[in-house]
């Protein structure tokens, strides 16, 4: 079924034909003057704006940073390669007990579990794609909504993670010279923003240039015509391998960094909303398009905190407007010129990401 | 006989070999115990009413199906049972009877992906900005662009693949096998939906093509075309071979008039 669509005045496409005449160097400009923005964010009078019923320092690192974090991994996969996703949190949690396990047991430093928490979590990724990227749309959906599940469900079922009790007792990064903004304590959750930040610029970095590359143009012909790909010589199954690696070690690191800095870590954490909602943000954004998807897991992630004054209602209402923006706008707030498109065809959208249609050449 | 005996032989030598090929959907025979021999540099035409099995031949050949039984070899090689990208690399690139480009990309980004296929950066390469990959991304580019230019659609090269013209778009799928560099070029129905003055392009752009050092497979249902360009042409008729030989003789042979008699207005039909 397809709903009617409403013609909004689109603010936003002329701000996009705006952005694609700016020259570089205005980019960069644009690109620094956002940076700035994020330095400067948890000072207490933009709290008392963005967030006067929370804790605004606190939830900028979390959900805040993390969410963007992760909905910018699992962009490359579901934006950019067309492979749709439901069990993200999976590999969030590989990197969250990979901190907890590696930090409390093995007594590893914060800086030797990142790299390993990240290559556990692109193992697993590899371990679940290799059998199921064979597979197309709704079974894909469906056996990573299988995989989020089975790891939550196996923490909470192994003695070594804890049991249902978890993990306690994690340690934080060692802090470093005496630069306040390197000082990784309980109290003071600056330095993890500004770590979770460091994590989102290094991943939008890469993923800049993987798209401007034989990878990104692969994953966009995958996304397109998985068929046709094929047939022009793209190893489709490789680089939706590397797409799910990828997006599965972007989602180990946000895990990390994430278990520095809470202390302790249960099975709860990982339950299926999380995936729910870096979805939602990657939809919500305007899928493929990081600026955009950048933008949808900061609201998907303040919203709610900075409705907290609402009480019981705020999920309500935060439902109602992801419901909304769906209606009125389902190619995501900031979509990329590509996608948006393909939504206007209707080849897009939940049912058939990643769908390619396999008798299209056989029936001609 | 050898191939390579053969070759001694009669001079030609062979590109790509079909034996026996047989190719069923349910009780439909596609492609019926087909023997097929397409010569280095020769514009080689598959003709037929419609549902004849021509564009079944090409699935076989480029992977997209596996025929229940026969051999395909290319340049001595089996290719069943190969995925189509692999098929791809040893040098066979096709296009799409109804257009298969990708259509939110540009025209050039299509052919990209077509340089694509001969090129090894992967992630790695990528994410460091390897000079290999640098100059994979140049190459590309710069092919790309003196494809478009070849086909003549260098005009078009920023504009998103399904805003194009229909008779762009099939040239631009032309540009996008090209760009592969196959051996052997496999064109399903390239005219279909052109105008006259369009055909007439289109066979100026297949003989470069093999003046260009390439082989074609043609399959096409403008008989004035196929009879224009063709060294030498099949004609299928419910899936099996009813004539093969010269375009004179294929014209003359009352099995082909038979298979066409009565289904004639298809001969120009698209
Ligand atoms: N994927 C498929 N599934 C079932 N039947 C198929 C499939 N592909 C082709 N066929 C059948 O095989 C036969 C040959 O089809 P094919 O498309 O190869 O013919 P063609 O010669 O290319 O015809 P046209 O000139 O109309 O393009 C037809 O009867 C067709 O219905
Ligand atoms: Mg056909």
């Amino acid at each position: 079924m397809r709903l009617p669509r409403v013609q909004l005045p689109d603010f936003v496409g002329a701000a996009g034909a705006v952005w694609q005449r700016t020259p570089t160097w205005g980019k960069w400009v644009i690109g620094l003057a956002v940076l700035v923005v994020a330095v400067l964010a948890p000072a207490d009078s933009v709290g008392r704006i963005m967030a006067p019923a929370s804790d605004w320092k606190s939830i900028l690192f979390f959900p805040i940073a993390v969410y963007i974090l992760l909905a910018v991994g699992l962009n490359i996969v579901v934006g950019q390669a067309g492979l749709l996703d439901l069990g993200y949190v999976a590999f969030f949690a590989i990197g969250g007990y990979s901190m907890a396990l590696l930090g409390v047991d093995q007594h590893w430093s914060f800086w030797a579990i990142l790299p390993a928490g990240i290559a556990a979590a692109a193992v697993a990724g590899v371990v679940l794609g290799a059998p199921t990227l064979r597979l197309r749309g709704d079974y894909l959906a469906i056996v990573t909504l299988g995989f989020g599940e089975i790891i939550r469900v196996t923490a909470n079922n192994l003695t070594f993670t804890g049991g249902p009790r978890g993990i306690a007792g994690i340690p934080h990064p060692p802090s470093v010279g005496h630069v306040k903004a390197l000082q990784y304590g309980v109290l003071d959750p600056k330095p993890y923003y500004y770590l979770t930040l460091a994590a989102i610029i290094l991943v939008v970095f890469v993923v800049r240039r993987l798209e401007n590359s034989r990878v990104g143009r692969a994953w966009v012909a995958i996304r397109e015509d998985e068929d046709a790909a094929q047939l022009m010589g793209v190893p489709t199954f490789k680089f939706k391998l590397w797409a799910f690696a990828m997006g599965a070690a972007i989602g180990g690191m946000a895990g990390v960094v994430w278990a520095s800095k809470v202390i302790s870590i249960t099975p709860d954490n990982f339950q299926f909303i999380l995936s729910v909602l870096v979805l939602s943000a990657v939809v919500l954004g305007g899928s493929g398009n990081l600026p955009g998807v950048i933008l949808g897991g900061f609201l998907v992630a303040w919203l709610p905190e900075r409705f907290r004054g609402f009480a019981s209602h705020r999920d309500l209402i935060f439902g109602g407007a992801l419901v909304a923006l769906m209606i009125f706008r389902p190619e995501g707030i900031l979509p990329s010129r590509r996608r948006r498109a393909e939504m206007e065809e209707g080849q897009a959208g939940l049912g058939t990401l990643g769908a390619a249609d396999v008798t299209a050449e056989a029936s001609p | 006989m050898t191939g390579a005996q053969a070759a001694a032989a009669t001079g030609r030598e062979p590109l790509l070999e079909l034996g026996g090929v047989t190719l069923r959907f349910g009780g439909v025979v596609a492609v019926n115990e087909l023997d097929l021999t397409v010569e280095k540099n020769e514009i080689f035409a598959l003709i037929g009413p419609n549902g004849a099995g021509k564009t079944s031949v090409f699935n076989i050949v480029t992977g997209v199906f596996e025929p229940h039984h026969g051999a395909v070899r290319f340049g001595g090689t089996s290719l069943v049972g190969l995925p189509p990208y692999q098929i791809v690399r040893l040098g066979l690139a096709r296009t799409f009877q109804n257009i298969r480009l990708f259509g939110n990309m540009s025209a050039l980004e299509n052919v990209m992906v077509g340089t694509d296929a001969r090129h090894r950066t992967s992630v790695p390469g990528a994410v460091l900005g390897l000079p290999s990959h640098r100059a994979e991304e140049r190459d590309g580019r710069k092919v790309a662009h003196q494809l478009l230019d070849f086909v003549g659609i260098g005009r078009v090269a920023n504009e998103t693949a399904k805003n194009l013209a229909y008779g762009d778009q099939r040239r631009l799928e032309i540009a996008r096998a090209l760009a592969t560099e196959p051996q052997l070029l496999l064109l399903d129905e390239p005219a279909a939906g052109m105008n006259p003055a369009e055909k007439r392009a289109l066979q100026a752009l297949i003989r470069s093509v093999r003046d260009a050092g390439h082989t074609v497979l043609l399959i096409e249902h403008d008989m004035a075309l196929v009879m224009g360009i063709s060294d030498r042409v099949a004609v299928l008729d419910f899936g099996r071979k009813i004539s093969e030989g010269s375009p004179a003789q294929v014209q003359q042979d009352p099995a082909v008039i038979r298979a066409y008699l009565g289904v004639a207005e298809d001969s120009d039909a698209s």
